[in-house]
């Protein structure tokens, strides 16, 4: 059984995003911990890039504060591995871009990725057309891909994102980038609804979900919830001191994705 | 050899993936793909379809002004006293480019696909401004993005759109240039998909970008083919066009590329000199990676973070290029030659001064090929330069660093 199997099997999963390096590289470490002791069931550290296409004004502001900081590639395995060893049933995603990830080519990537105990990869702009630049490679090194489904995602196109995802699959519940407006609850219902019905992976909604109230709704009706700008937002904030405020709102997050198991 | 005609050609690329070799492709969001997809099979039946045609001719003729003339520049020629330079006058064009032969393809692919809404990128504003052109043409509302920088320093053509009717959104990430701009222009898109068409103003971005804008700028070189075939009864011996994005250029190269004998040069922007790390030169000073849509040559770092070009010209100010330039690199067809900032503004005062032709930064550059070549080229070659663009937009930066207060 994989941490991702392990992650999701006790019911609704909360999954956190924060952006490595963001404000410090020596920040990264105990700000993840504050993610796994307020609660989050799967963690996904973004690699900073200096052209965040998807990405809305707050993760674009750690994406700067990060490379600004002087963050790179190596600095970011070695977050990694540090985590790993101190939290060795968490699963652990990267989040990204293309380019840094397959500038050394994707046969190094992936091996860097399993040698410091990542779990998967969730790369922004290469989609299944595309398979041939990351794909192959993590496969072989037993690191799951996963992809991301989309409102535009139609019944025709599903199958292809599917095939060869692994891991869970992610659903951007709003056509647009990351941080901004939320979708309503009833086209997510009826995305996860079928989404569910193409896969036996676990489905997580992310994109504009900012409370606990919003996490709560979501989890009645998926496997996951992702939350990401409201936790970078809160990095921006109080900087060096994010791990405190992070770790409660993190809490109040993990209580109601996790209080959706009990009535569910 | 028993190469087919087909397999041996520069010229059927790119392939039904969008690759011109290892460059190209769609590498974008997952939400940005179905419409991709669409845009992909629109811009096959348009091609097809020869009303389709008909129209994209009519305007060309009948409102941007075409075909463009080829002149025979006395004066340059007898100043390098070698081979007889040609120009190709784009800058003679409706609003004053070549850009707004692409737009023109483009809106009609939007109006074909039925959207309602025009968003675009724009770095010295000239695509800005042909977006925005086309946009009060055929009453369709429009958004450029416009790094805020250059906003800044480009506000004749800034007002210029808003006289057309345009909303100039300032972008004010990253450098604020181009490249932020492209981004933000991204991000708009991918929120609007259902309703709003993206009209990229270089050669670049996610396939079929690369491929149809090469296709709507080809009318420049199929001019150029007839017009020199007609003029002088043979083919240029070499062009020269400069290369930001590369539209321009391949819009001239491409319907010589299988004429063996054709030599092309195309002109990257050199800025302060490559050793010193400020210039928009992606061939000679940087790497293949993905950026924008597409897999090509970059300016990054090793982490692949994406490096700032600097130009001179505000639209060569750009980290990649497009990627049939990349495939064109590698595959030894065409050659790229880095210019500076100054050898650019010499040829941009040397053609003011002889030729009576204020040619835009971006052209200056490919003029400044000329003193390393003509000279060499015995008296019976001839060289066609592609004058992309005129310079009335340029002049406050030429004075700036003239030293001259204007």
């Amino acid at each position: 059984m994989s941490r991702f199997d392990r992650a999701f099997s006790r019911g609704p999963a909360l999954v956190c995003f924060v952006t490595a390096g963001d404000p410090t590289l020596e920040a990264t470490p105990a700000i993840l911990d504050a993610l796994v002791e307020g609660g989050a069931d799967v963690i996904e550290l973004g690699m900073p890039f200096t052209d965040p296409m998807a990405d809305g004004p707050a993760i674009q502001a750690a994406n700067l504060r990060s490379l600004g900081a002087g963050t790179t590639t190596a600095d970011i395995f070695h977050i990694a591995a540090r985590f790993r060893e101190k939290h060795p049933e968490v699963p652990l995603v990267l989040m990204g871009y293309a380019n840094p990830m397959t500038i050394r080519g994707p046969e190094w990537f992936a091996a860097e990725c399993r040698k410091a105990g990542v779990d998967g990869v969730i790369c922004v702009d290469i989609p299944p057309e595309e398979d041939p630049e990351l794909g192959p490679a993590l496969r072989a090194a037993k690191v799951a891909l996963i992809r991301l489904a989309t409102p535009t995602t139609d019944a025709a196109r599903l199958p292809a994102v599917l095939d060869g995802s692994s891991g869970f699959l992610y659903y951007v519940s709003v056509a647009g980038i990351t941080g901004l407006q939320q979708a309503a609850q009833a086209s997510i219902e009826d995305a996860v609804t079928r989404l569910k019905s193409a896969t036996r992976l676990p489905v997580a909604v992310g994109f504009g979900v900012r409370t606990p109230e919003q996490a709560a709704a979501i989890a009645r009706v998926a496997d996951g919830v992702v939350v990401g700008s409201v936790l970078v937002d809160l990095v921006g904030q109080h900087g060096a001191d994010a791990p405190g405020p992070v770790r409660e709102l993190t809490s109040a997050l993990a209580q109601a994705v996790h209080g959706a198991r009990k009535s569910a | 050899m028993s190469v087919t005609p087909t397999a041996n050609s520069y010229r059927n690329m790119p392939d039904e993936r969008g690759h011109f070799g290892q460059f190209g492709g769609r590498y974008v969001a997952e939400t940005l793909m179905p419409l991709i997809l669409d845009l992909e099979r629109e811009y096959s039946a348009a091609k097809a379809d020869p009303a389709f045609k008909a129209e994209f001719d009519d305007l060309l003729e009948h409102y941007v002004g075409r075909p463009s003339p080829l002149y025979f520049a006395p004066r340059l020629t007898e100043y390098f006293g070698g081979a007889e330079v040609w120009f190709k006058r784009e800058e003679l064009n409706h609003t004053g480019a070549h850009k707004i032969n692409n737009c023109i393809g483009q809106i009609l692919l939007a109006i074909r696909m039925g959207k309602k809404r025009i968003i675009a990128e724009t770095g010295a504003g000239q695509h800005g401004v042909a977006t925005a052109t086309v946009c009060a043409r055929f009453g369709l509302p429009c958004v450029i993005y416009m790094g805020a920088v250059d906003v800044a320093r480009q506000q004749p053509n800034v007002f210029r759109m808003k006289l057309l009717g345009a909303e100039v959104v300032p972008v004010q990430s990253g450098a604020k240039t181009l490249k932020d701009a492209m981004n933000e222009a991204m991000r708009d898109w991918v929120a609007n998909v259902h309703d709003t068409f993206y009209i990229i103003g270089t050669a670049a971005g996610p396939h079929p970008y690369p491929e149809l804008v090469r296709d709507f700028q080809s009318v420049i070189g199929k001019e150029a083919r007839a017009q020199m075939l007609g003029r002088t009864g043979a083919l240029p011996d070499l062009l020269i066009a400069a290369v930001g994005g590369g539209s321009n250029a391949i819009g001239l190269f491409h319907p010589f590329l299988d004429d063996p004998a054709v030599a092309m040069i195309g002109v990257e922007a050199a800025g302060h000199g490559i050793e010193t790390g400020q210039h928009a030169a992606s061939l000679t000073g940087g790497k293949p990676g993905i950026l924008h849509g597409n897999k090509t040559y970059l300016l990054q770092d090793e982490d692949g973070q994406i490096t700032e070009a600097h130009s001179i010209s505000a639209g060569l100010d750009y980290p990649g290029i497009g990627p049939e330039h990349s495939w064109l690199h590698e595959s030894g067809r065409v050659k790229y030659l880095p210019i500076t900032d100054a050898e650019a503004l010499e040829a941009f005062q040397l053609c003011c001064k002889l030729e009576g032709i204020i040619p835009a930064l971006e052209s200056a550059h490919a003029l400044a090929a000329l003193p390393k070549l003509a000279p060499q080229m015995d008296k019976d070659k001839r060289i066609l330069v592609n004058v992309s663009g005129r310079g009335d937009k340029d002049i406050f930066t030429v004075a700036e660093h003239l030293g001259v207060k204007l």
